[in-house]
Parts: structure tokens; C-alpha cells; sequence
């Protein structure tokens, strides 16, 4: 009873029934998502500036890569959210498909095959199933009954395998493991019971052995060995780790200043104005700096799960759930790497690292979490 | 049937959500503190630690290597120089075709296949980002035309430094001597304090004055903090400490006086040393043949070094201060002096000379170097005109060889002079006891007339006879032989071993029987005197040369040639007022008095007609900078 109270007591349930929807919503923008976007946008590229050695170049492709990103942001939003959901297998099939095809035919580099190319125009097809694999596994669910049956989550967990099956062969185990994590973020939303979350966890930690010893490449178990004695080799494997440490701690409380970074401008850090750029934050603006930037993505963290609660249909709740958490994954697991508290993976600082695709899915990301958040209401009865 | 039975209930469904959802919350709340607990472990708690690494990072400390002291004449002419080289260095790491690369630079400098043989050698061997020589000493030209393609070349560089320039060439190759590179022996008896001292100095001294002076030119070397990116490139200059240059050297050497008794030797083989009178510096260090010391300075390459060490004439070998040879009879005089002092004999000794002499109960001869004889009544200034053997063999058979001994070894017979020069030989002069010590054999009387004439087991080297014969010049002062006159305008004091003591007609005695050597009728030294406005004293000497091994592939001529007596000299002058000793040695030479003599007599010309301001000596040039540009100059 109590929780049907409270639901009638929300403040925006059936509101749009008495008063004219604003502009805003009318245009499908959560406004105080798109600010912090922009706030956040905006740090990024002035970090970049600092991060690629003071050159112009990064930053106006940066700032095109964005602009892309914010158009691309705002079509997602104005599409339906049935739209998504009903089209979901589709998309999920054509993504499967390319995936296939990058097997096949992609190309590559440093013997990794992460591309099609068609027509001269690149892409990487496993950037779309970061989205197509949350919406499908949303969508799957949204028509079952919660908390999900066994043979529901067996449905579920097929359809997150497949494709990050597919992409662990490219190989990229980084992505698939994010792309899997963002369909099981959706799986563990809709209500599956701690008995099996707690078998799950079990199964891993007896499968951690045996995927040490025959499921990882010798380079990922150094890394890994890395995180565990960065100094063992300075020079080798520990480099990156060794110096981003040392900017990091030499930045301090109040940091070296902006621009004043030595170990960022006189490339001892490596990766500078790609995925170690917190670094570069960090010796620069000190711990200060550090933790406002923090502050902004636990903003952003806040108001996607906002816009998750608010949801109207247990898609858009478990679709915005899922993008959120992904979102908080990618900031973790970076500023972790960087820190040296998890091993490296090439995992980018979400739209301050330079890099164009994953800022255009990320964005689109965002543009579907709009989407959810302005919603038409439908009145509760 | 069962999905219908199971109704969907939003409310549950949402409470689910809302459940799992404050938990992934919780999650994330945790997960962000522990990143913000490493960030706080990072930058507040080890703060400190990660500050240093940082600066170390960037932050390299550089050796600056010192100037090293220059060596001058007495009259302030360089004779060691400092001069830029110029070497071309790759770095590995920022060359992306290495091949390409090296062919390029094979069209616009001279390498060849060794230089690439030795880069390739050294490749594996470097640190990241260190440079490699592959070339040295570019000239102007080539430096010029690898700066107009440094573009089309990343990685390479031309890098200077100062290396060692001896501008007199061979001149002074066996006293200045010459610097190489620190080799591995040399490394490796390095104490720790060298270690710190020799840090981005590449050369050490090698031999002659570089050598027993090398710690006063070395320096002191200096450091500077320099930041440096990721790649080892220098962006700017922190803090300096400035090294300290060497000390300068003003020699008592002159280059016009080596210069004449160099020419004066000819191309004969051989030795010249002069020696100041009153101070013991000397003024001359000839030894022929000598060799470039450049050469040396940056590594002598294979084909020059066979060429040194292979000939017949050891250019390499220093005879002035290693050359051990039988004196001869250039030793009479100071015997003379002996004999003298000891009672044996006095101005009124005469002695017949029927051309031989027998000890006393021996049946052997031994023959005068004349035939027929000196006449009946030889003395002791005739016995020196005419170096007549009789004369001396009667006074050693009745002196005591440890007499004869002793008081040789006060005129630095026997032993090292102490010369400011590395590893002199010592010579010798034979003794009872060094006999019984060395050959186990009692001494015999025969032993004492080889000793008396230079011979038998005396040997001496041709800077010991000059030193002798200076302490005869000046009546007794033995001085230390030194080169060096001043460091960096401290004039080094003359340093007097020993004094021989005797009456003063003694040494009257001595000098009149050197003065009659070269100008009584017989004298055997005529040559050293002659046209000159001064007059000298002296004595010749022959030293028969044994041991050349037979057999080996020299053509016969050349071996007849080398069989030939030594010729040997020594004198001082003016008689009156005597300034410069000097011994001469030509190999081979023969005559003491006809090949060696005429040779002092050019460096007597040389020196004592120059004005007095220049030869007396003097407290050294105090070089300040501005003087020294104009020395240079």
C-alpha cells in the first residue's frame, strides 16, 4: 500500500494532463542532463588542449567529433522509445551480422580485426551493440514477467553472449566485456533474484583459474601481473603505469598548474590526450581538480538514474538503469586503469579522451536516455 | 498457460527495480569513493614520493666535463691545444629506416665499412635514446652539408666536443707526450673518486707530461641540472655549477732549441737532451724518430699503429728516458773528479800508455782504443783530451769499486734522475754487492777498468748523462731534472738532490781536461767548438752495441749499419760561466766526437746566442686570457 502511495505522490505523474508540456520536453532535452553534457564536454576539450601538447589541431577535431555527437544526441531523443523497442531484434541481427562480417572481411590493425570498411567510410560495428545489446536485452524483458524466469534469464544471457562471443574473437576483450556488462546491467535491473546473482558470482570466481590459464593472451596476463608489481618492469610493461602514477601523485592537492604538467608536457606520460588524460587533470589541477571532475560524472551518474526511476514502461527503465551504470563503468574502469588500481584496458575517459566513435555512441547513449526521460506520461490508474 | 496465470504487476515490478537499483547505487557510491581514496592516497599521502619521481624524471644531472689545462713553451708557444671535434652521432630510436639512412650519410660524408662495422657493433650496447657515433672528426665541409640534410635525416646529429691538438706535431711527442681514450684497463683500476672525476671526460693522459701531470690538467668537473623530455632532449638548463679548468703547464722546454737539435740530428736515429745549469729544467727532450702524438688522441686506427710499433726504428720508444745505453767514455770526467777526490790520483799523476795494459798478476791485454799509445807521460787533462784508457784503468785498479760506486751514484748514476716524465729506467752502475746480488759472482779487478771507461755493466740513459754533466758544469749541484717550470704561473722551485763535494782545483782540473777535448791538437771533440765565439767543454764516447739478434730478415746492409758503434757526447759552455748541458747519442753513429759532437755544438749555437732575458732563467709568463688569445693567435 505504501509504495502505491508514493507513486501517486510523484510530482511529475499526470502532470502533463494539466499544464502545456514545455519547450524543452516538447523538443524531447532533459535540460539538466544536456548541461552537465556540455559542462563536461567543454572541461574535456580544454584538458585536451593542455593533453596534446598545446596544439589546436586535437581540439577543433575534438570539438567536431562533439558537435557530431551533440547532433547525434538530440535525433535519438526525438525517436519514439517504441520505436527502439520494437525495432530492438533488428537492429540486434544486423549488429550480430556485421560482427560476423568483421571475422571475414574486416580490417585491422596490430592483428586485432575491429573494422569494416565500406565504400572507404570505416566503422567498428561492436560501437553499435553497445547500445543494440541493452536495448535488446531491455526489450526481451519488457514483455516477460519480473522478476524474470530461469528461462527468461537463459534467453537473456544467449543474447548477451552471442555478440560479445563474436567480439572477444576479434579480438577486443575490453569492449566485450563492457558490452556485456551494459545487457547484464538490464538482466540484473529486472529483478533477478540474489539466489542467482550469488551462483553467477561463484561460477566466475571457479572459472577465474581456468580462464587465467588457458582463456587469456600472454600480453592481458601481464598486464594484469603489472597491477600487481608496477615496478617490477619499469621500462616494459609497468611504463605507463609507473608514469601516470607519478604525474598523478606529483599533482597533489593544488596541482602543477595549468599547462605546467612536466610529466604530461614533456611526454614521460604516455597516452596523454587519449585514455590517460585523467592524468593529465590531475598533475595539473591537483586532487582539487580531480575530484570536481568527479563530482560532474557522479552528476550525470545521479541524474540518468533520476531519469531510470522516472521511466513509464519497465523498457525505458531498464534501458536508461543499464546506460547509466554502463556510463559509470567506462569512468571507473579508466580512472582505475590510470590510477593503477585495475589492469589496462584500452578504455576511454568518457568525452574527455580524444577519440571520435565512442563519444558518437556514447552521445547517441545519452540522446536514448532523453528519450526515456521525456516520455510521454501515461496516467497511472 | 503459466505466462498468463502470472499477471504483470507493475507495482512489484517497479519495487524490483527500485531495489536492485538502490544497491547498484550503493555500488557505485563505494566504487567512487575508492577512487577517490586513491586519488587521495596518490596526491596527499605519498605526495612527496611521487614529487621526486616526476623530477627525476625530467630533471637529468649532467657532468660538464672540464677544460683541460693547456701546455706552453717557456716562451709561452702552445704546444698542446684544446679544438673542437665534431662527431657524428645517430640515435636509434628516432631513425625510422636505419638503412636508408646510412646510405644517405654514405653520400654526403666519407664512411666506410669499418665505421659501420663499429656503429653496428655499438648498437646493441646503448641505453634508449643515446646517441652513437658512427663518424669523427667531420670536417667544416662535411658538418656543413649533413646540417643542409638534417631534415631528410631524423636522429641524426653532430655533436662537438673539445679533443687534445698538438700543434708542434712530432716535436714534442717524447716529453709532452699525448691523451687517448680511458680505455678498459684503465677503467678498471679507476677508484671511486676518479670515477666521480672522470665523469664526461673521455681522455686521459696516456704518456710524457700528459701523463705524470694528468692530475693537474685534468680539472675539476662540473654539473648542471637540465630538464629533459621523454626523449632525452635537453629544453633548458636548471642550474649550473661550472667546471674548473685544468692547470696550465709553462715548460722550461723551447721549441727553437728542440726545433735546432732535432734538425741537427739529421734523419739519423738518437738522442739530445739539454739541461739549464743553474735550475736543472730542461731545455731540449730529443728523441728520433718520434710520431704524431695526434694520432693518438681519438683512437690511433689499426693500420697507423702497425705501421709505429712495427718499425725497425721504434719511433715509439722513448731513448731519452728509456734508452739504456753503455756510456762509454763520456763517464771519464766525472771519474776523473773520482779519482781525484778519493786520493788515487792528483794533478801530478802521469802514467805511460804503450797502447795496452795488464793488471797486476793477469795475464790478459786490454788494449787502448790507439794502437801505438799515448806517450809516456800521460796526465789527467791530456788523459781526457785524448781519452786515453790507460790512463783510467791504472787510476780503477787502484780504486775501490764501491768508491767508484758511490760517488757515480751522487752524479745520478745508477738510479732514476726523478725527471717530471713517466717511467724513466734507471740505468746502472755495478757494485760489489749488486754483483754478488744479480750475477752471484764475487769482483773481479777486470770488472773495475769495464766500469771506469763505461763499459761492461754501466748503462745510463741519455737524459742521465746530461744531468751528469750539469753537475759537473756547475761544480757539484746535482739538480732534479725538471720540464715543467710553472703550473697555472706557479713557478715549480729548482730542486737540488744532492752535492758533490771537492776542492775547487779539482774541479779546475776537470774542466781544463773537458775544454782540451775540444781544443788541444788531439782532442777527440774538436767539432763541438768550432766557430764559436764561447768556450765549451766536453766528451765523446762510443758505446759498442751487443745483442742485436742475428738471423732475423733485415737486409745486411741495414744489419752492418745497426752493428755499428754508438756515438755519444756530452759538454756544457760557456767554460767560464757554463748555462746548458747537454748529451748526445746517434746510433749507429760511430764517432763520438765526429757525429755527436757537431750536434752540441748547433744547440750551444742556438742557446748562447740568444740574449740573456730569454735564456737565463726567469719566473714564468703569468698568462691572463688576453695575453693568451695573442700567444695563441
Amino acid at each position: 500500500m505504501a509504495s502505491r502511495d508514493y507513486m501517486h505522490r510523484l510530482p511529475d505523474a499526470g502532470s502533463s494532463l494539466r499544464r502545456p508540456a514545455s519547450l524543452s520536453r516538447r523538443l524531447h532535452i532533459d535540460m539538466p542532463l544536456l548541461l552537465l553534457l556540455l559542462l563536461l564536454a567543454s572541461v574535456g576539450l580544454v584538458i585536451l588542449y593542455s593533453a596534446s601538447g598545446e596544439e589546436i589541431h586535437y581540439v577543433k577535431r575534438q570539438s567536431v567529433f562533439l558537435g557530431l555527437a551533440f547532433v547525434g544526441m538530440l535525433i535519438a531523443a526525438q525517436i519514439p522509445l517504441e520505436f527502439y523497442r520494437r525495432w530492438s531484434p533488428w537492429f540486434y541481427l544486423a549488429g550480430c551480422c556485421m560482427l560476423v562480417a568483421v571475422l571475414f572481411i574486416g580490417v585491422g590493425a596490430k592483428g586485432a580485426q575491429r573494422w569494416l570498411e565500406i565504400g572507404g567510410f570505416r566503422f567498428q560495428p561492436s560501437e553499435a551493440l553497445k547500445l543494440a545489446v541493452p536495448i535488446s536485452v531491455a526489450a526481451y524483458l519488457h514483455n516477460r514477467t519480473l522478476p524474470p524466469s530461469f528461462l527468461s534469464v537463459a534467453i537473456a544471457l544467449a543474447i548477451v553472449a552471442v555478440p560479445a562471443a563474436l567480439i572477444v574473437r576479434q579480438p577486443d576483450l575490453g569492449t566485450s566485456i563492457l558490452i556485456a556488462a551494459s545487457g547484464l546491467f538490464a538482466l540484473y535491473l529486472s529483478g533477478l533474484s540474489w539466489k542467482m546473482i550469488g551462483s553467477a558470482v561463484l561460477a566466475a570466481l571457479m572459472a577465474a583459474w581456468p580462464m587465467w590459464q588457458w582463456g587469456l593472451r600472454d600480453y592481458q596476463r601481464q598486464r594484469i601481473l603489472t597491477l600487481f608489481n608496477p615496478d617490477a618492469d619499469r621500462l616494459g610493461a609497468g611504463w605507463n603505469i609507473f608514469q601516470s602514477k607519478a604525474a598523478i601523485g606529483s599533482g597533489g592537492w593544488y596541482g602543477k598548474g595549468y599547462m605546467q604538467g612536466t610529466q604530461s608536457q614533456l611526454d614521460f606520460l604516455p597516452e596523454s590526450h587519449t585514455d590517460f588524460i585523467i592524468a593529465v587533470l590531475a598533475e595539473e589541477w591537483g586532487m582539487r581538480g580531480a575530484l570536481l571532475l568527479l563530482l560532474l560524472y557522479l552528476l550525470i551518474i545521479a541524474r540518468g538514474i533520476y531519469i531510470s526511476f522516472m521511466a513509464q514502461s519497465v523498457f525505458g527503465r531498464l534501458l536508461a538503469g543499464s546506460i547509466t551504470l554502463t556510463f559509470f563503468v567506462y569512468v571507473f574502469v579508466n580512472i582505475g586503469m590510470v590510477s593503477g588500481l585495475l589492469p589496462v584496458v584500452g578504455v576511454p575517459l568518457p568525452l574527455v579522451s580524444h577519440g571520435g566513435t565512442s563519444v558518437i555512441t556514447l552521445m547517441a547513449g545519452f540522446g536514448i536516455l532523453m528519450a526515456i526521460s521525456t516520455e510521454k506520461r501515461r496516467v497511472l490508474f | 498457460m503459466s505466462e498468463n496465470l502470472r499477471f504483470k504487476d507493475h507495482h512489484t515490478e517497479q519495487r524490483l527495480f527500485r531495489n536492485r537499483m538502490l544497491v547498484a547505487i550503493l555500488g557505485v557510491v563505494v566504487l567512487m569513493g575508492v577512487l577517490v581514496a586513491r586519488f587521495y592516497n596518490l596526491q596527499v599521502v605519498n605526495y612527496e614520493n611521487y614529487r621526486t619521481q616526476s623530477d627525476q624524471n625530467r630533471i637529468q644531472v649532467r657532468p660538464v666535463p672540464p677544460t683541460r689545462g693547456l701546455i706552453y713553451d717557456r716562451n709561452g708557444e702552445l704546444l698542446a691545444d684544446n679544438r673542437p671535434s665534431y662527431t657524428l652521432s645517430i640515435v636509434r630510436e628516432r631513425v625510422k629506416n636505419l638503412d636508408e639512412t646510412l646510405e644517405l650519410l654514405g653520400q654526403l660524408v666519407e664512411i666506410e665499412d669499418s665505421d659501420i662495422d663499429k656503429f653496428n657493433r655499438r648498437l646493441p650496447r646503448r641505453r634508449p635514446f643515446e646517441p652513437v657515433p658512427l663518424r669523427y672528426r667531420l670536417s667544416e665541409e662535411e658538418i656543413a652539408r649533413i646540417s643542409v640534410n638534417e631534415y631528410r635525416m631524423p636522429g641524426v646529429s653532430v655533436e662537438a666536443e673539445l679533443v687534445r691538438y698538438y700543434p708542434k706535431g712530432d716535436l714534442f711527442a717524447h716529453s709532452v707526450g699525448y691523451v687517448g681514450r680511458i680505455n678498459d684497463r684503465e677503467l678498471q683500476q679507476f677508484t671511486e673518486e676518479d670515477v666521480r672525476r672522470y665523469r664526461g671526460t673521455l681522455s686521459i693522459g696516456k704518456v710524457g707530461l700528459e701523463r705524470s701531470y694528468e692530475n693537474l690538467l685534468l680539472g675539476e668537473v662540473g654539473d648542471e641540472n637540465v630538464e629533459t623530455n621523454a626523449r632525452g632532449r635537453v629544453l633548458k638548463v636548471l642550474e649550473r655549477h661550472d667546471p674548473k679548468p685544468g692547470a696550465e703547464l709553462t715548460l722550461h722546454l723551447d721549441t727553437r732549441l728542440q726545433q735546432v737539435a732535432t734538425d741537427a740530428l739529421g734523419d739519423r736515429r738518437g738522442s739530445v737532451v739539454a739541461i739549464d745549469v743553474k735550475t736543472g729544467g730542461v731545455l731540449a727532450f730529443v728523441s728520433k724518430p718520434a710520431f704524431d702524438p695526434n694520432l693518438f688522441v681519438t683512437g690511433i686506427s689499426f693500420s697507423d699503429y702497425r705501421a709505429l710499433s712495427d718499425s725497425l726504428d721504434v719511433p715509439l720508444f722513448n731513448r731519452a728516458l728509456q734508452g739504456q745505453y753503455p756510456p762509454g767514455s763520456t763517464l771519464k770526467p766525472m771519474m776523473g773528479l773520482g779519482g781525484l777526490a778519493a786520493g788515487v790520483i792528483s794533478a801530478e799523476t802521469k802514467v805511460a800508455d804503450p797502447g795496452f795494459f795488464k793488471l797486476p798478476n793477469d795475464k790478459r791485454i786490454y788494449r787502448d782504443w790507439k794502437r801505438w799509445g799515448h806517450g809516456k807521460h800521460v796526465d789527467l787533462i791530456q788523459g781526457l783530451a785524448q781519452s786515453c784508457d790507460v790512463y783510467f784503468w791504472d787510476m780503477a785498479s787502484r780504486w775501490n769499486i764501491d768508491g767508484m760506486h758511490d760517488f757515480a751514484t751522487r752524479f745520478g748514476l745508477g738510479e732514476k734522475t726523478g725527471i717530471d716524465l713517466p717511467v724513466e729506467r734507471p740505468g746502472l752502475f755495478p757494485s760489489r754487492d749488486w754483483k754478488r746480488g744479480a750475477r752471484g759472482t764475487p769482483w773481479f779487478p777486470g770488472d773495475s777498468l769495464n766500469a771506469v771507461l763505461g763499459q761492461g755493466f754501466v748503462l745510463a740513459t741519455p737524459l742521465q748523462l746530461a744531468v751528469m754533466t750539469a753537475t759537473i758544469a756547475n761544480r757539484g749541484s746535482h739538480f732534479r731534472p725538471q720540464v715543467v717550470m710553472a703550473v697555472d704561473g706557479v713557478e715549480q722551485p729548482p730542486e737540488v738532490l744532492h752535492h758533490v763535494e771537492a776542492k775547487p782545483e779539482y774541479w779546475d782540473l776537470v774542466f781544463k781536461g773537458m775544454e782540451a777535448v775540444v781544443y788541444s791538437a788531439h782532442g777527440t771533440g774538436k767539432r763541438a767548438g768550432a766557430g764559436l765565439d764561447f768556450k765549451v767543454a766536453g766528451k765523446s764516447g762510443t758505446a759498442q752495441v751487443v745483442g742485436i739478434a742475428q738471423g732475423e730478415r733485415y737486409d745486411s746492409d741495414a744489419l752492418k749499419e745497426r752493428h755499428r758503434d754508438h756515438a755519444l757526447f756530452v759538454a756544457f759552455a760557456p767554460v767560464d760561466d757554463p748555462q746548458i748541458a747537454v748529451s748526445v747519442l746517434v746510433e749507429n753513429g760511430e764517432g763520438g766526437g765526429l757525429v755527436a759532437a757537431p750536434v752540441a755544438r748547433e744547440v750551444f749555437a742556438e742557446w748562447i746566442s740568444r740574449p740573456l732575458e730569454e735564456t737565463a732563467w726567469h719566473p714564468p709568463l703569468n698568462l691572463n686570457p688576453s695575453q693568451e688569445a695573442v700567444a695563441r693567435g
